[in-house]
Order: C-alpha cells, then structure tokens, then sequence
C-alpha cells in the first residue's frame, strides 16, 4: 500500500478507485428491502382481488364465501353501530379477558406441574398415564361440560382456554427441567446448595427458555379456547358474535371478526416477544430462520 | 454392594495441625456402576494415594480409566462400592465443605453476568449481596477481567470463560480444589497462559489440588506429583514426585529444561504401556 492511502490517524483508507464495501452492502440492502415490499403487496393485491373479484364476476358466490368489501362494510358496521349484543368494545373486552385470565391460569398452573414432575421421578411416574390420558382426549369437548356445569358466564370460558393452554406449558416445562445441565448441578451442589437452591439458581432459570418458547403457541390456544367456549354458549364475546353471524348467514361478519381477533393476537404475541427479549437477554443472538419469520 | 467399616479416622488426625483439613487420603477406593445392560461395571478398583495438604496433585491415566470417578467420590457426589475418601481427618459422606470443582465444559450459567456467575459461590454461603459483589469484583480483578462484569458467558472467549470459572471456583478459598481437565478444550497457546495464571492464584491460596489430565506435559508442569492410573479398571500403577522448584515461572521455558525432559520420559514410559493397553481394549471392541 502507498503512502496516500493513509489517512492523518495512520489508519488505512479506501483509495477513490475503489468501492467501499459499506457502500454497496448498503446499497445491497435497500435494493432488497424494495423489492420483498413489492413482493408482499403483491401478495395482498392477487389474493384479495382475486377473491373480489371472482366474487363480483359471479364465478364464486359471495353469499356463502363473503367478499373483501363486504368484510370492509361490516367491520366499519361493527365499530360505528355495533353489534346486536352491545358495542364491539364491550364484546372485545369480555374475550379479552376470558383469553387472557385462562392463559395466565394455564401458564402458572402448567409452570408449577411441569417443574414439580420434571424434578421428581416418583411424582413423574405416578401421574404419567393420567397425564398422558388426559392429552390425548379431545379437550375441546369438555367446553360443553364446563358450559353445562358453570353456565353463561366469564369463567367456564377462562377454564377451556385454561385447559388448552395447560398441556403445552406443562410438557415444555417439564422437558426443561429435565434437560438441565448436569455440571451446573454437580458444581452448585459440590459449592454447598441445597435443593431449594438449586431450583432456584439452575433448575427454573434453565427451563425458563423452554417455557418462554412454549408461551406463543399457548397464547394462540387461550384465543381458541375462548371463542370455542363463546360459541358453545356466551351472552357476550366475539364468538357470539360469530356465532349470530354464522346463524344469520353473514359471512363477512365473519371474517370482520376473525381480522379483529387476529390484530388483537399480533399485540399479544408482541408483548409476549418482549417478555421474551426481557427474560432471556443473556442468550446469544438465535441464528433460526423460523423465528424471524 | 457393601461397605466395609473400616476406621473412618485418617492416620494423620492424629498430627491434627491446622493444614492437615487440607489433606486428601483415598484409600482402597473402589466403583462399580450397573449399566444399562444390567451388567456391573468396575470403573475404578482399589485406588490409594495421599495429597498432602497444600500439594498440587496430576493424576493422569489413558482415556476412561476411572480418573473423573475417582474425582467424584472425593467430592462427595457419589458414593464409594468399597474403600473410602477423608479429607482432613473426616471421612467424606456426602458433599464435603470447602470443596471446589472446575470441568472441562465452562459449567458456568449462562443466564448470569461474569459477575453474577463469581458471586455464586459466596450467595450459597450466605454471604450478604453486597459483601459478595465486593469480593467477587476483587475476583475478576485479579483473574484480569475487570470491566467485563456485566457480560455474559456467551459473549467471551473461551479463555476468558476459563477465566470465570477459575475465580468461581477459588472465590470461595476452598481448601480443596478439583480440576477435570480444566484446559482440555483449550487451544495451546491460552492453555499456556492460563496454567501460568493458575499456579499464580494456587501459590497465593495453597488448595490442595487434584488435577485430572491428559496432557503429560500440563501434568509435569503444574504438580509436585504425578499419579499414572492404568486402563479400565483404572488403579494406581506409578506415582512420581516432580522435584521441579517452586515458583515453577514460565511455563513455556520450564519445558526445555533437563530435569523436566528427564522425569516426563519417566512418566512416559509408564504410561504408554497403559495408553497402548486402552487403545486395544476399544479397537478390540469396535471390531
């Protein structure tokens, strides 16, 4: 190198003949930043016109499949008029709270199992088939038995979401513990803890990145639970709403409902992401394409 | 399995100077595992050997000879198949105080900060949270790792992790140290430096110090005795004292000299013939 590419710092610098990496990495980077924009518009643009228009063709018929106006025109009903059972607010709240307190109970109760049975053999192997029996029932079903047994209100629904949310806490939870490693125990162990020590210390931090990955995946369970409780019986919710939609044939309500529920379950996962990010900052950067998706 | 009843009462309580709690005797030790066949494995049969107190102890041996075991029963982690482990002139029953282990793998938690993970040992005592920080600040300063406090594990090298574990392991002032091939999976030139700076914190501390190893130069290196354990069942064939001065110094220089040269011959002509022994016992069972 000659002297001239030395800058007054004594640092090498790029002679102007050349392009500098930064620049065009760049460059690079926006190019492709513009075009997966395109790309994702125009995924929106082919399945929404498509179906607008095979529906105003006449090809596909709107009265059972809805259409994309048709949803716009009755999300702009639901929020100006309301719906038949109070304002959409009021419905929204109430399935809210029914997906968020069945999912705080599933979580905590599935916490608490799941590390009791992962740090105990005994207990893991007494409750093991029952565990395993109580999986493999379709759980959806118990919803009526819940609707028949408690009635109209909030908590047979909290309980439904509660019951989903369980089972995918409970197992991630328990695997957790199990997959702890054996060292950090013996090395703790060997530097005096007791029990209560090393749960605290190395068994339930270590499961905490199993059971934080699980909380996605439940979260999506509690909505379910919620709106399949609503339908089986509800005097509010938006599964009522769906429900009445349904029996009325109105489609687009429908759907106007299901856009609802999925922007309230992107906030949700959201915050859940930065539970996440919070809880588990001292792990290195995840190298996972499916998380980014 | 039986335990025979042996006197738990090491010849030395009788001296019972002060150092003497530092002062390992394993005597007849003896370990057998069922596996999960179902047949009984001997890992190690009828182990012997003394570390006086203060005493830097290599043991080194072929690959699964018992060496790791032996380390086991020493701490307290598991239970001797027969024959038994005092330290000082108390027979190990279970996890014996003033202990401290470091493996090969980091075993350092890779949720806490380099500062959380030092902390530990003191927290386990009951230390009182500030008090612990203190120390353990004073801790990564002398291991060279001041400012690096609030990193965690996976953003340091692997020097700088052994590092962590080293004042993990020693914050505590254990009378006793255990090291499972500590450096093993370090590349050479950190492996230097960081047995330089372990002889520097063991001359200041002076734990007794069983040292697992396959490196027979770490092993000259480091100790003042050298402990040869023969292929599976692993037991104790040859014992050496390392007569190298104190302060070792460099670690690198002392390689070169005479004396070393000549006792890590020694050792190595006793050792091979176990190392040749092991090999053919696993091709013998690969083919």
């Amino acid at each position: 190198m000659s002297a001239a590419n030395v800058n007054v710092n004594g640092y090498y610098v790029i002679p102007p003949d050349e392009v500098d990496p930064a620049v065009s990495a760049r460059r690079a980077k926006s190019r492709r930043t513009r075009w997966i924009w395109i790309g994702r518009a125009a995924v929106v643009i082919v399945v929404f016109g498509g179906w607008q228009w095979f529906t105003a063709v006449g090809w596909v018929d709107k009265f059972f499949f809805g259409q994309p106006t048709g949803i716009v025109d009755s999300l702009v009903h639901l929020f100006t008029v309301g719906t038949a059972f109070g304002t959409i607010w009021e419905n929204l709240w109430v399935t809210v709270q029914e997906a968020f307190l069945g999912f705080l109970l599933g979580t905590v109760t599935g916490v608490v199992f799941g590390i009791l049975l992962g740090s105990n053999r005994y207990l893991a192997s007494v409750f093991s088939p029952y565990i395993k029996i109580l999986n493999s029932i379709p759980r959806i079903v118990l919803g009526s038995i819940f609707f028949v047994a408690f009635g109209f209100g909030i908590f047979p629904k909290i309980l439904l979401a509660a019951v989903l949310v369980f089972f995918v806490v409970f197992f991630n939870a328990f695997q957790g513990v199990r997959e702890v490693d054996q060292n950090l125990i013996a090395n703790v162990r060997v530097l005096g803890a007791s029990p209560l020590q090393v749960a605290r210390h190395v068994t339930i931090p270590s499961a905490m990145s199993w059971i934080i990955a699980s909380l996605h995946t439940a979260f999506g369970f509690a909505i379910i639970g919620a709106l399949v409780a609503e339908i089986l019986g509800a005097t509010r919710g938006i599964g009522l709403i769906i429900s009445h939609a349904q029996g009325s044939f109105d489609p687009d309500t429908v759907f106007a409902c299901m856009v609802i529920v999925a922007v309230f379950t992107l906030v949700a996962e959201y915050l859940i992401t930065l539970l996440e990010h919070t809880l588990l900052k001292w792990r290195p950067p995840s190298r996972s394409e499916a998380q980014a998706i | 399995m039986s335990i025979p009843t042996r006197p738990p009462v090491a010849p030395s309580a009788q001296r019972g100077s002060a150092d003497d709690a530092a002062r390992i005797d394993i005597v007849g030790l003896t370990k057998r595992y069922l596996t999960p066949k179902g047949e009984t494995f001997t890992a190690i049969r009828d182990v012997s050997l003394t570390v006086e107190p203060g005493q830097f102890c290599a043991i080194v041996g072929p690959t699964g000879c018992g060496k790791s075991t032996t380390l086991a029963q020493v701490s307290g982690l598991e239970h001797p198949s027969a024959g038994y482990v005092s330290v000082g002139s108390q027979r190990v029953e279970g996890i014996t105080s003033g202990v401290s282990y470091m493996f090969q793998a980091d075993s350092l938690f890779p949720w806490k900060t380099v500062l959380g993970n030092v902390m530990m040992g003191p927290i386990l005592l009951g230390t009182p949270k500030t008090q612990a920080t203190k120390l353990a600040l004073d801790w990564l300063r002398r291991v060279g790792l001041s400012g690096f406090e609030d990193r965690y594990p996976h953003q340091l090298s692997g020097g700088m992790r052994k590092r962590v574990s080293m004042a993990a392991a020693l914050i505590n002032r254990p009378r006793i140290l255990l090291m499972d091939e500590p450096f093993g999976a370090l590349d050479v030139q950190t492996k230097a430096i960081m047995q330089g700076e372990l002889l520097q914190l063991w001359e200041e501390l002076r734990p007794s110090v069983l040292f697992i190893t396959h490196d027979l130069d770490e092993a000259v290196t480091l100790s003042d005795r050298v402990v040869i354990m023969t292929s599976s069942p692993g037991t104790v064939k040859d014992i050496f004292d390392i007569d190298l001065p104190r302060p070792r110094g460099d670690v690198q220089a002392i390689r070169h000299e005479e004396r070393f040269l000549e006792l890590q011959g020694q050792i190595w002509d006793s050792l091979k013939e176990e190392v040749t022994r092991a090999y053919a016992q696993t091709a013998g069972a690969a083919a």
